[in-house]
């Protein structure tokens, strides 16, 4: 590149500031992103709960006790609600991770990755809940 | 121009470094009709209502790459763009995002070329190939593996999509990325060991946090977030495979 200065040029950079409410596909992204921080939350919640355990019978009560408060209650439900789109967004980005997974020598489709990954979250899941149901009943 | 009857309204982002501190928007009233491009509106403003607009234009036909720019903040091309998926609203075309703007429309894409050099984008051999052995034979597996990667038109949209591009030009970026995938997954190349430095360097493909966004305003259906994210794990590997290759594995 030629010196700006000696040939007259003056290119000219535009400030990035405030990027990310340019554009819907931003904003989408920086939401996504921002439901991981409920992701890590709960699994601080989970640790807390181990800890709780290897305390004792009644720092375990404790725990418990302080789940089913209304405030927990909340909580839980706003990062049901996160950590279910997180998951939407997680699978529907998928197929752009993956190199090509060939099926019978044809290329998988993204909806079919995308779809896939959504199903074993929702089987897993129900496993789970069943799992814990049955243990719980 | 058949019909004079409707026009279309067309702010346009100018920047004439002798004159203009920053960039200013102008607005000029261009006539309309269903077939007319974005780009075809910028050539009736130059041609009829201010001849020092500058863009760069070639092919009309979405294959030079030329005629990228942000038409109402979405990085497409002028050429493929057409007046009437906007008419009746207003248009605003800006030069392409986490550029610098040279004048007007026009971006300096020094920084684009230097890194196209740096990826060694053509077929390097093991061995020099004589004439005589004759030309390489490639299957239609083979050539499946690469061929999405290799429509890419240097159009540059895929950069002005990507914030990480924008925040930190150093960035290799998605379209080169792309590039160098496609010539590493080629049967006929053997360069991986010469591309592979830059895809695992501090510019690398790591500064990429898959917004995706450059694979949607593609307009030859490249995927570059898929180049990039797929190397990531080649990076992964080439780095833990030194642990357990003979000779270290640093190729």
């Amino acid at each position: 590149m030629t010196s700006p200065v000696s040939s007259g040029r003056r290119p000219y950079m535009r400030p990035m500031q405030g990027w990310w409410r340019r554009n819907t596909f931003y904003l989408e992204y920086m939401i996504h992103e921002a439901t991981a921080l409920f992701v890590a939350a709960y699994a601080l919640v989970l640790l807390v709960g181990l800890v709780r355990l290897s305390q004792g019978q009644a720092a375990w009560d404790g725990w418990l006790q302080a789940l089913r408060s209304p405030l927990s209650i909340v909580f839980h439900v706003i990062t049901l609600v996160a950590i279910s789109y997180h998951t939407w967004t997680w699978f529907n980005i998928m197929p752009r991770t993956l190199p090509p997974i060939l099926l019978k020598g044809k290329r998988l489709s993204e909806a079919a990755i995308t779809h896939s990954g959504l199903a074993a979250a929702v089987i897993v899941s129900l496993i789970l809940l069943g799992l814990v149901w049955s243990l719980w009943a | 121009m058949t019909n004079t009857e409707n026009t279309i309204m067309l702010d346009v982002l100018r920047y004439r470094p002798e004159q203009d501190a920053k960039p200013l928007l102008q607005t000029h009233c261009v006539p309309f009709s269903e077939d007319m491009s974005v780009l075809q509106g910028l050539q009736y403003i130059k041609d009829y209502l201010d001849g020092t607009l500058s863009f760069r234009w070639s092919c009309r036909m979405a294959i030079c790459g030329s005629c990228g720019m942000m038409i109402n903040g979405k990085p497409r091309l002028a050429c493929k763009t057409f007046l009437r998926d906007i008419y009746p609203g207003r248009l605003r075309v800006e030069a392409l995002a986490h550029f610098p703007i040279e004048r007007d429309l026009v971006i300096v894409m020094d920084d684009f070329i230097e890194k196209l050099e740096s990826i060694k984008p053509y077929i390097i051999e093991k061995q020099p190939r004589l004439l005589s052995q004759g030309e390489y034979l490639q299957t239609p597996a083979e050539r499946d593996l690469y061929e999405q990667f290799s429509s890419c038109i240097n159009c540059m949209l895929c950069y002005a999509a990507c914030p990480q591009y924008g925040l930190n030009p150093r960035f290799l970026g998605p379209g080169i990325i792309a590039l160098l995938h496609r010539y590493n997954l080629d049967s006929r190349d053997s360069g991986d060991d010469q591309r592979m430095p830059l895809v695992n360097s501090e510019d690398g493909v790591f500064n990429c946090t898959a917004v995706g966004y450059c694979s949607e305003v593609c307009p030859k259906l490249v995927a570059p977030a898929n180049a990039v994210n797929v190397n990531k794990a080649n990076s992964a590997k080439d780095y833990f495979l030194r642990f357990v290759m003979p000779g270290g594995g640093e190729k």
